[in-house]
């Protein structure tokens, strides 16, 4: 009876201090707004619109002590914070990686569903678990060792031989560094969220939607497709764009491999990117040294449009979920 | 008829297509692993364990330490604020606020992890001036980790049957006595399995300590602030790009503890979720 009255007494504490945790958790989404808005304001009034549009990357003269001014702010001379590059690259290499792990994902998501033999389904959903747990740093070593000297020995002069007449593949390869690699380690780093989630909303559907179909004539294919697959599409879409805003933010691996970029885009798929996640890293110690300081503004910046691209594609996400959820009901 | 033979013609090569597909990403799976184990375990001395990184040779017992340190404080962290944030959706928040904090969780989610460190960066680093250091980075850890933390606990306790609360209350029990009671004793497996998720990516991020952890070829100091911090994942990721091979088969090495580090958090996290259901089934 005492323990109980002890406990009892703790209550109204216990409110109080789980309110304070979630409330702590709750505003560090705004907090992380408000900081970066407040830390880059004075690169959002130096750059304007150049952040969006320019293409030349130049954190100024740090040797003489020449400035130029623009919006009542000060930076280096000859300083230009453009961020198209990035921000091309970051849309390329995500968009590269879903065309390749959205088609994959449908494909290996119904062959564990219906080709895997039950009993082997736990060690399947294993390794997709596993694969999901992968640092990022160990798919870019991965990518550095294996896949870019791949891309940059094999594919690349294969494609120049034999498929010089395709649009996007035409022209110089290189070392393999470059927006194919970004694209398929993205690819393979976003695969496990995909089919884990279709996976498991094909297997909460009732199975007589595959039965009846099946019963109507259609071979095994036509009732995934045709009839299982659409009552299934609000889910896999809502797991597609969560994927995407995990590959739009991605940073290692791509860094790893993207061939790091600057002031240039890439004329084919072969040639080096960069992201806006990448250069927040790279640029780092660059930007330190800016003695304006508006590089590292610059920089939070670049942060706040990947900030803002990336809420943008989950808030769809999570609409398109619970969208899923009530026509599920 | 002829039809009929066309679609069971093409529904066969679909099915072939799908099965190779899963085929071709087990291969690059198992390649990836067999990449790391050939290359890693090898070069895993025991000196690694007992020398510190100098310049880009050495061992990595300050990486080790480093990361088992962050992770560390970083659970500590996140299991009092996700656990917390928790109890209070589920048990405490009117129903509005229950749709907005579950809804400001998955935002957080879906946060590109090197923007939570670029924001600790400007708020912890320069702005309080703490420097690169511990607590920075266990800050970064603990938001990176959070939203799993939350989304499983708050699973968990949700699924507390809600006989088993009234008739706690029926017995005259207050909520305090139910939530440590009943609720919480049957949600631990879920909290758990949670936690260890958790441990999982906060073993494996780099991108969130690059700007706050820093980087240290000494052993952490275990001061909280001005003092950085080296951890596994950096070892990877800088010293692949040297030209000796002693600092590859550092970086080699460093990625093999962490596979095994991941590994290991994840069977434990099974056999926990397995032992608790065993133990809830009989009773």
């Amino acid at each position: 009876m005492n323990n109980l009255t002890q406990r009892a007494r703790m209550q109204p504490v216990l409110g109080v201090g789980t309110g304070i945790a979630a409330f702590a958790s709750a505003a560090i989404v705004f907090l992380i707004l408000i900081f970066l808005l407040v830390f880059a304001w004075p690169a959002i009034r130096f750059n304007g619109s150049g952040i969006l549009t320019g293409v030349i990357w130049n954190i100024g003269n740090q040797y003489g002590s020449s400035t130029v001014t623009h919006n009542g702010v000060t930076a280096q001379a000859g300083a230009s914070f453009g961020g198209l590059v990035f921000v091309f690259g970051t849309i390329a290499t995500s968009a590269l990686a879903m065309v390749i792990a959205v088609p994959l994902s449908f494909l290996v998501a119904v062959a564990l569903v219906y080709r895997v033999p039950r009993k082997l389904q736990p060690l399947a959903n294993t390794l997709v678990e596993l694969m999901a747990g992968v640092p990022s740093v160990v798919y870019g070593l991965w990518g550095i060792v294996v896949l870019v000297p791949w891309v940059g020995n094999q594919l690349g002069p294969f494609a120049q031989a034999h498929l010089s007449w395709v649009p996007l593949v035409r022209g110089e390869t290189g070392s393999g560094n470059g927006l194919l690699a970004a694209g398929i380690i993205l690819a393979l780093m976003v695969l496990p969220i995909m089919v884990a989630t279709l996976r498991d909303v094909i297997l909460a559907q009732p199975p007589t939607i595959f039965e009846a179909s099946m019963a109507l004539g259609s071979t095994t294919w036509q009732a995934v497709t045709r009839a299982v697959f659409p009552s299934v599409r609000k889910g896999f879409l809502a797991a597609v764009l969560v994927a995407l805003g995990r590959a739009l933010g991605e940073t290692m691996a791509v860094l790893m491999v993207c061939g790091a970029a600057i002031n240039q885009f890439p004329s084919n798929i072969f040639q080096a990117v960069n992201t806006i996640a990448a250069v927040i890293v790279s640029q780092l110690d660059s930007a330190l040294t800016d003695a304006s300081g508006m590089a590292q503004r610059s920089l939070a910046e670049l942060a706040l449009v990947l900030f803002l691209i990336t809420l943008v594609v989950n808030v769809v996400a999570r609409l398109t979920l619970r969208g899923a959820d009530r026509s599920a009901q | 008829m002829r039809h009929q033979r066309i679609s069971r013609l093409a529904s066969r090569a679909w099915w072939s297509v799908s099965v190779l597909a899963l085929a071709g990403v087990l291969v690059v799976l198992f390649g990836i692993f067999w990449f790391v184990a050939v290359r890693g375990v090898p070069a895993l001395r025991p000196a690694l364990f007992t020398t510190v990184t100098s310049g880009v040779a050495g061992g990595l017992e300050n990486a080790i330490a480093g990361t088992l340190l962050l992770v560390g404080a970083g659970l500590v962290l996140v299991t009092l604020v996700g656990i917390g944030t928790a109890i209070w959706i589920v048990e405490y928040a009117p129903p509005r606020a229950q749709d907005v904090s579950r809804f400001l969780i998955d935002v957080l989610a879906g946060v590109p992890s090197i923007v939570v460190g670029y924001f600790l960066y400007v708020v912890l680093v320069e702005g309080l001036g703490w420097g690169f250091s511990l607590v920075a980075g266990a800050f970064a850890l603990t938001i990176v980790m959070l939203p799993y933390v939350v989304r499983s606990s708050d699973l968990a306790l949700s699924g507390v049957p809600q006989a088993l609360r009234e008739g706690a209350f029926a017995l005259g029990a207050r909520r305090a006595t139910v939530l440590f009671g009943v609720a919480i004793p049957w949600a631990i497996p879920g909290m758990l399995t949670g936690l260890l998720v958790a441990t999982g990516i906060g073993l494996g991020e780099t991108a969130p300590l690059i700007y706050t952890a820093g980087w240290s070829n000494f052993m952490p100091s275990l001061a909280p602030t001005h003092s950085p911090v080296g951890y596994l994942t950096y070892v990877v990721w800088t010293f692949i790009s040297q030209p000796f091979p002693q600092a590859h088969a550092l970086a080699y090495a460093a990625a093999a503890l962490l596979m095994i580090f991941i590994f290991l958090t994840n069977l434990v996290s099974r056999s926990a979720v397995e032992y608790w259901s065993a133990r809830s089934r009989r009773g």
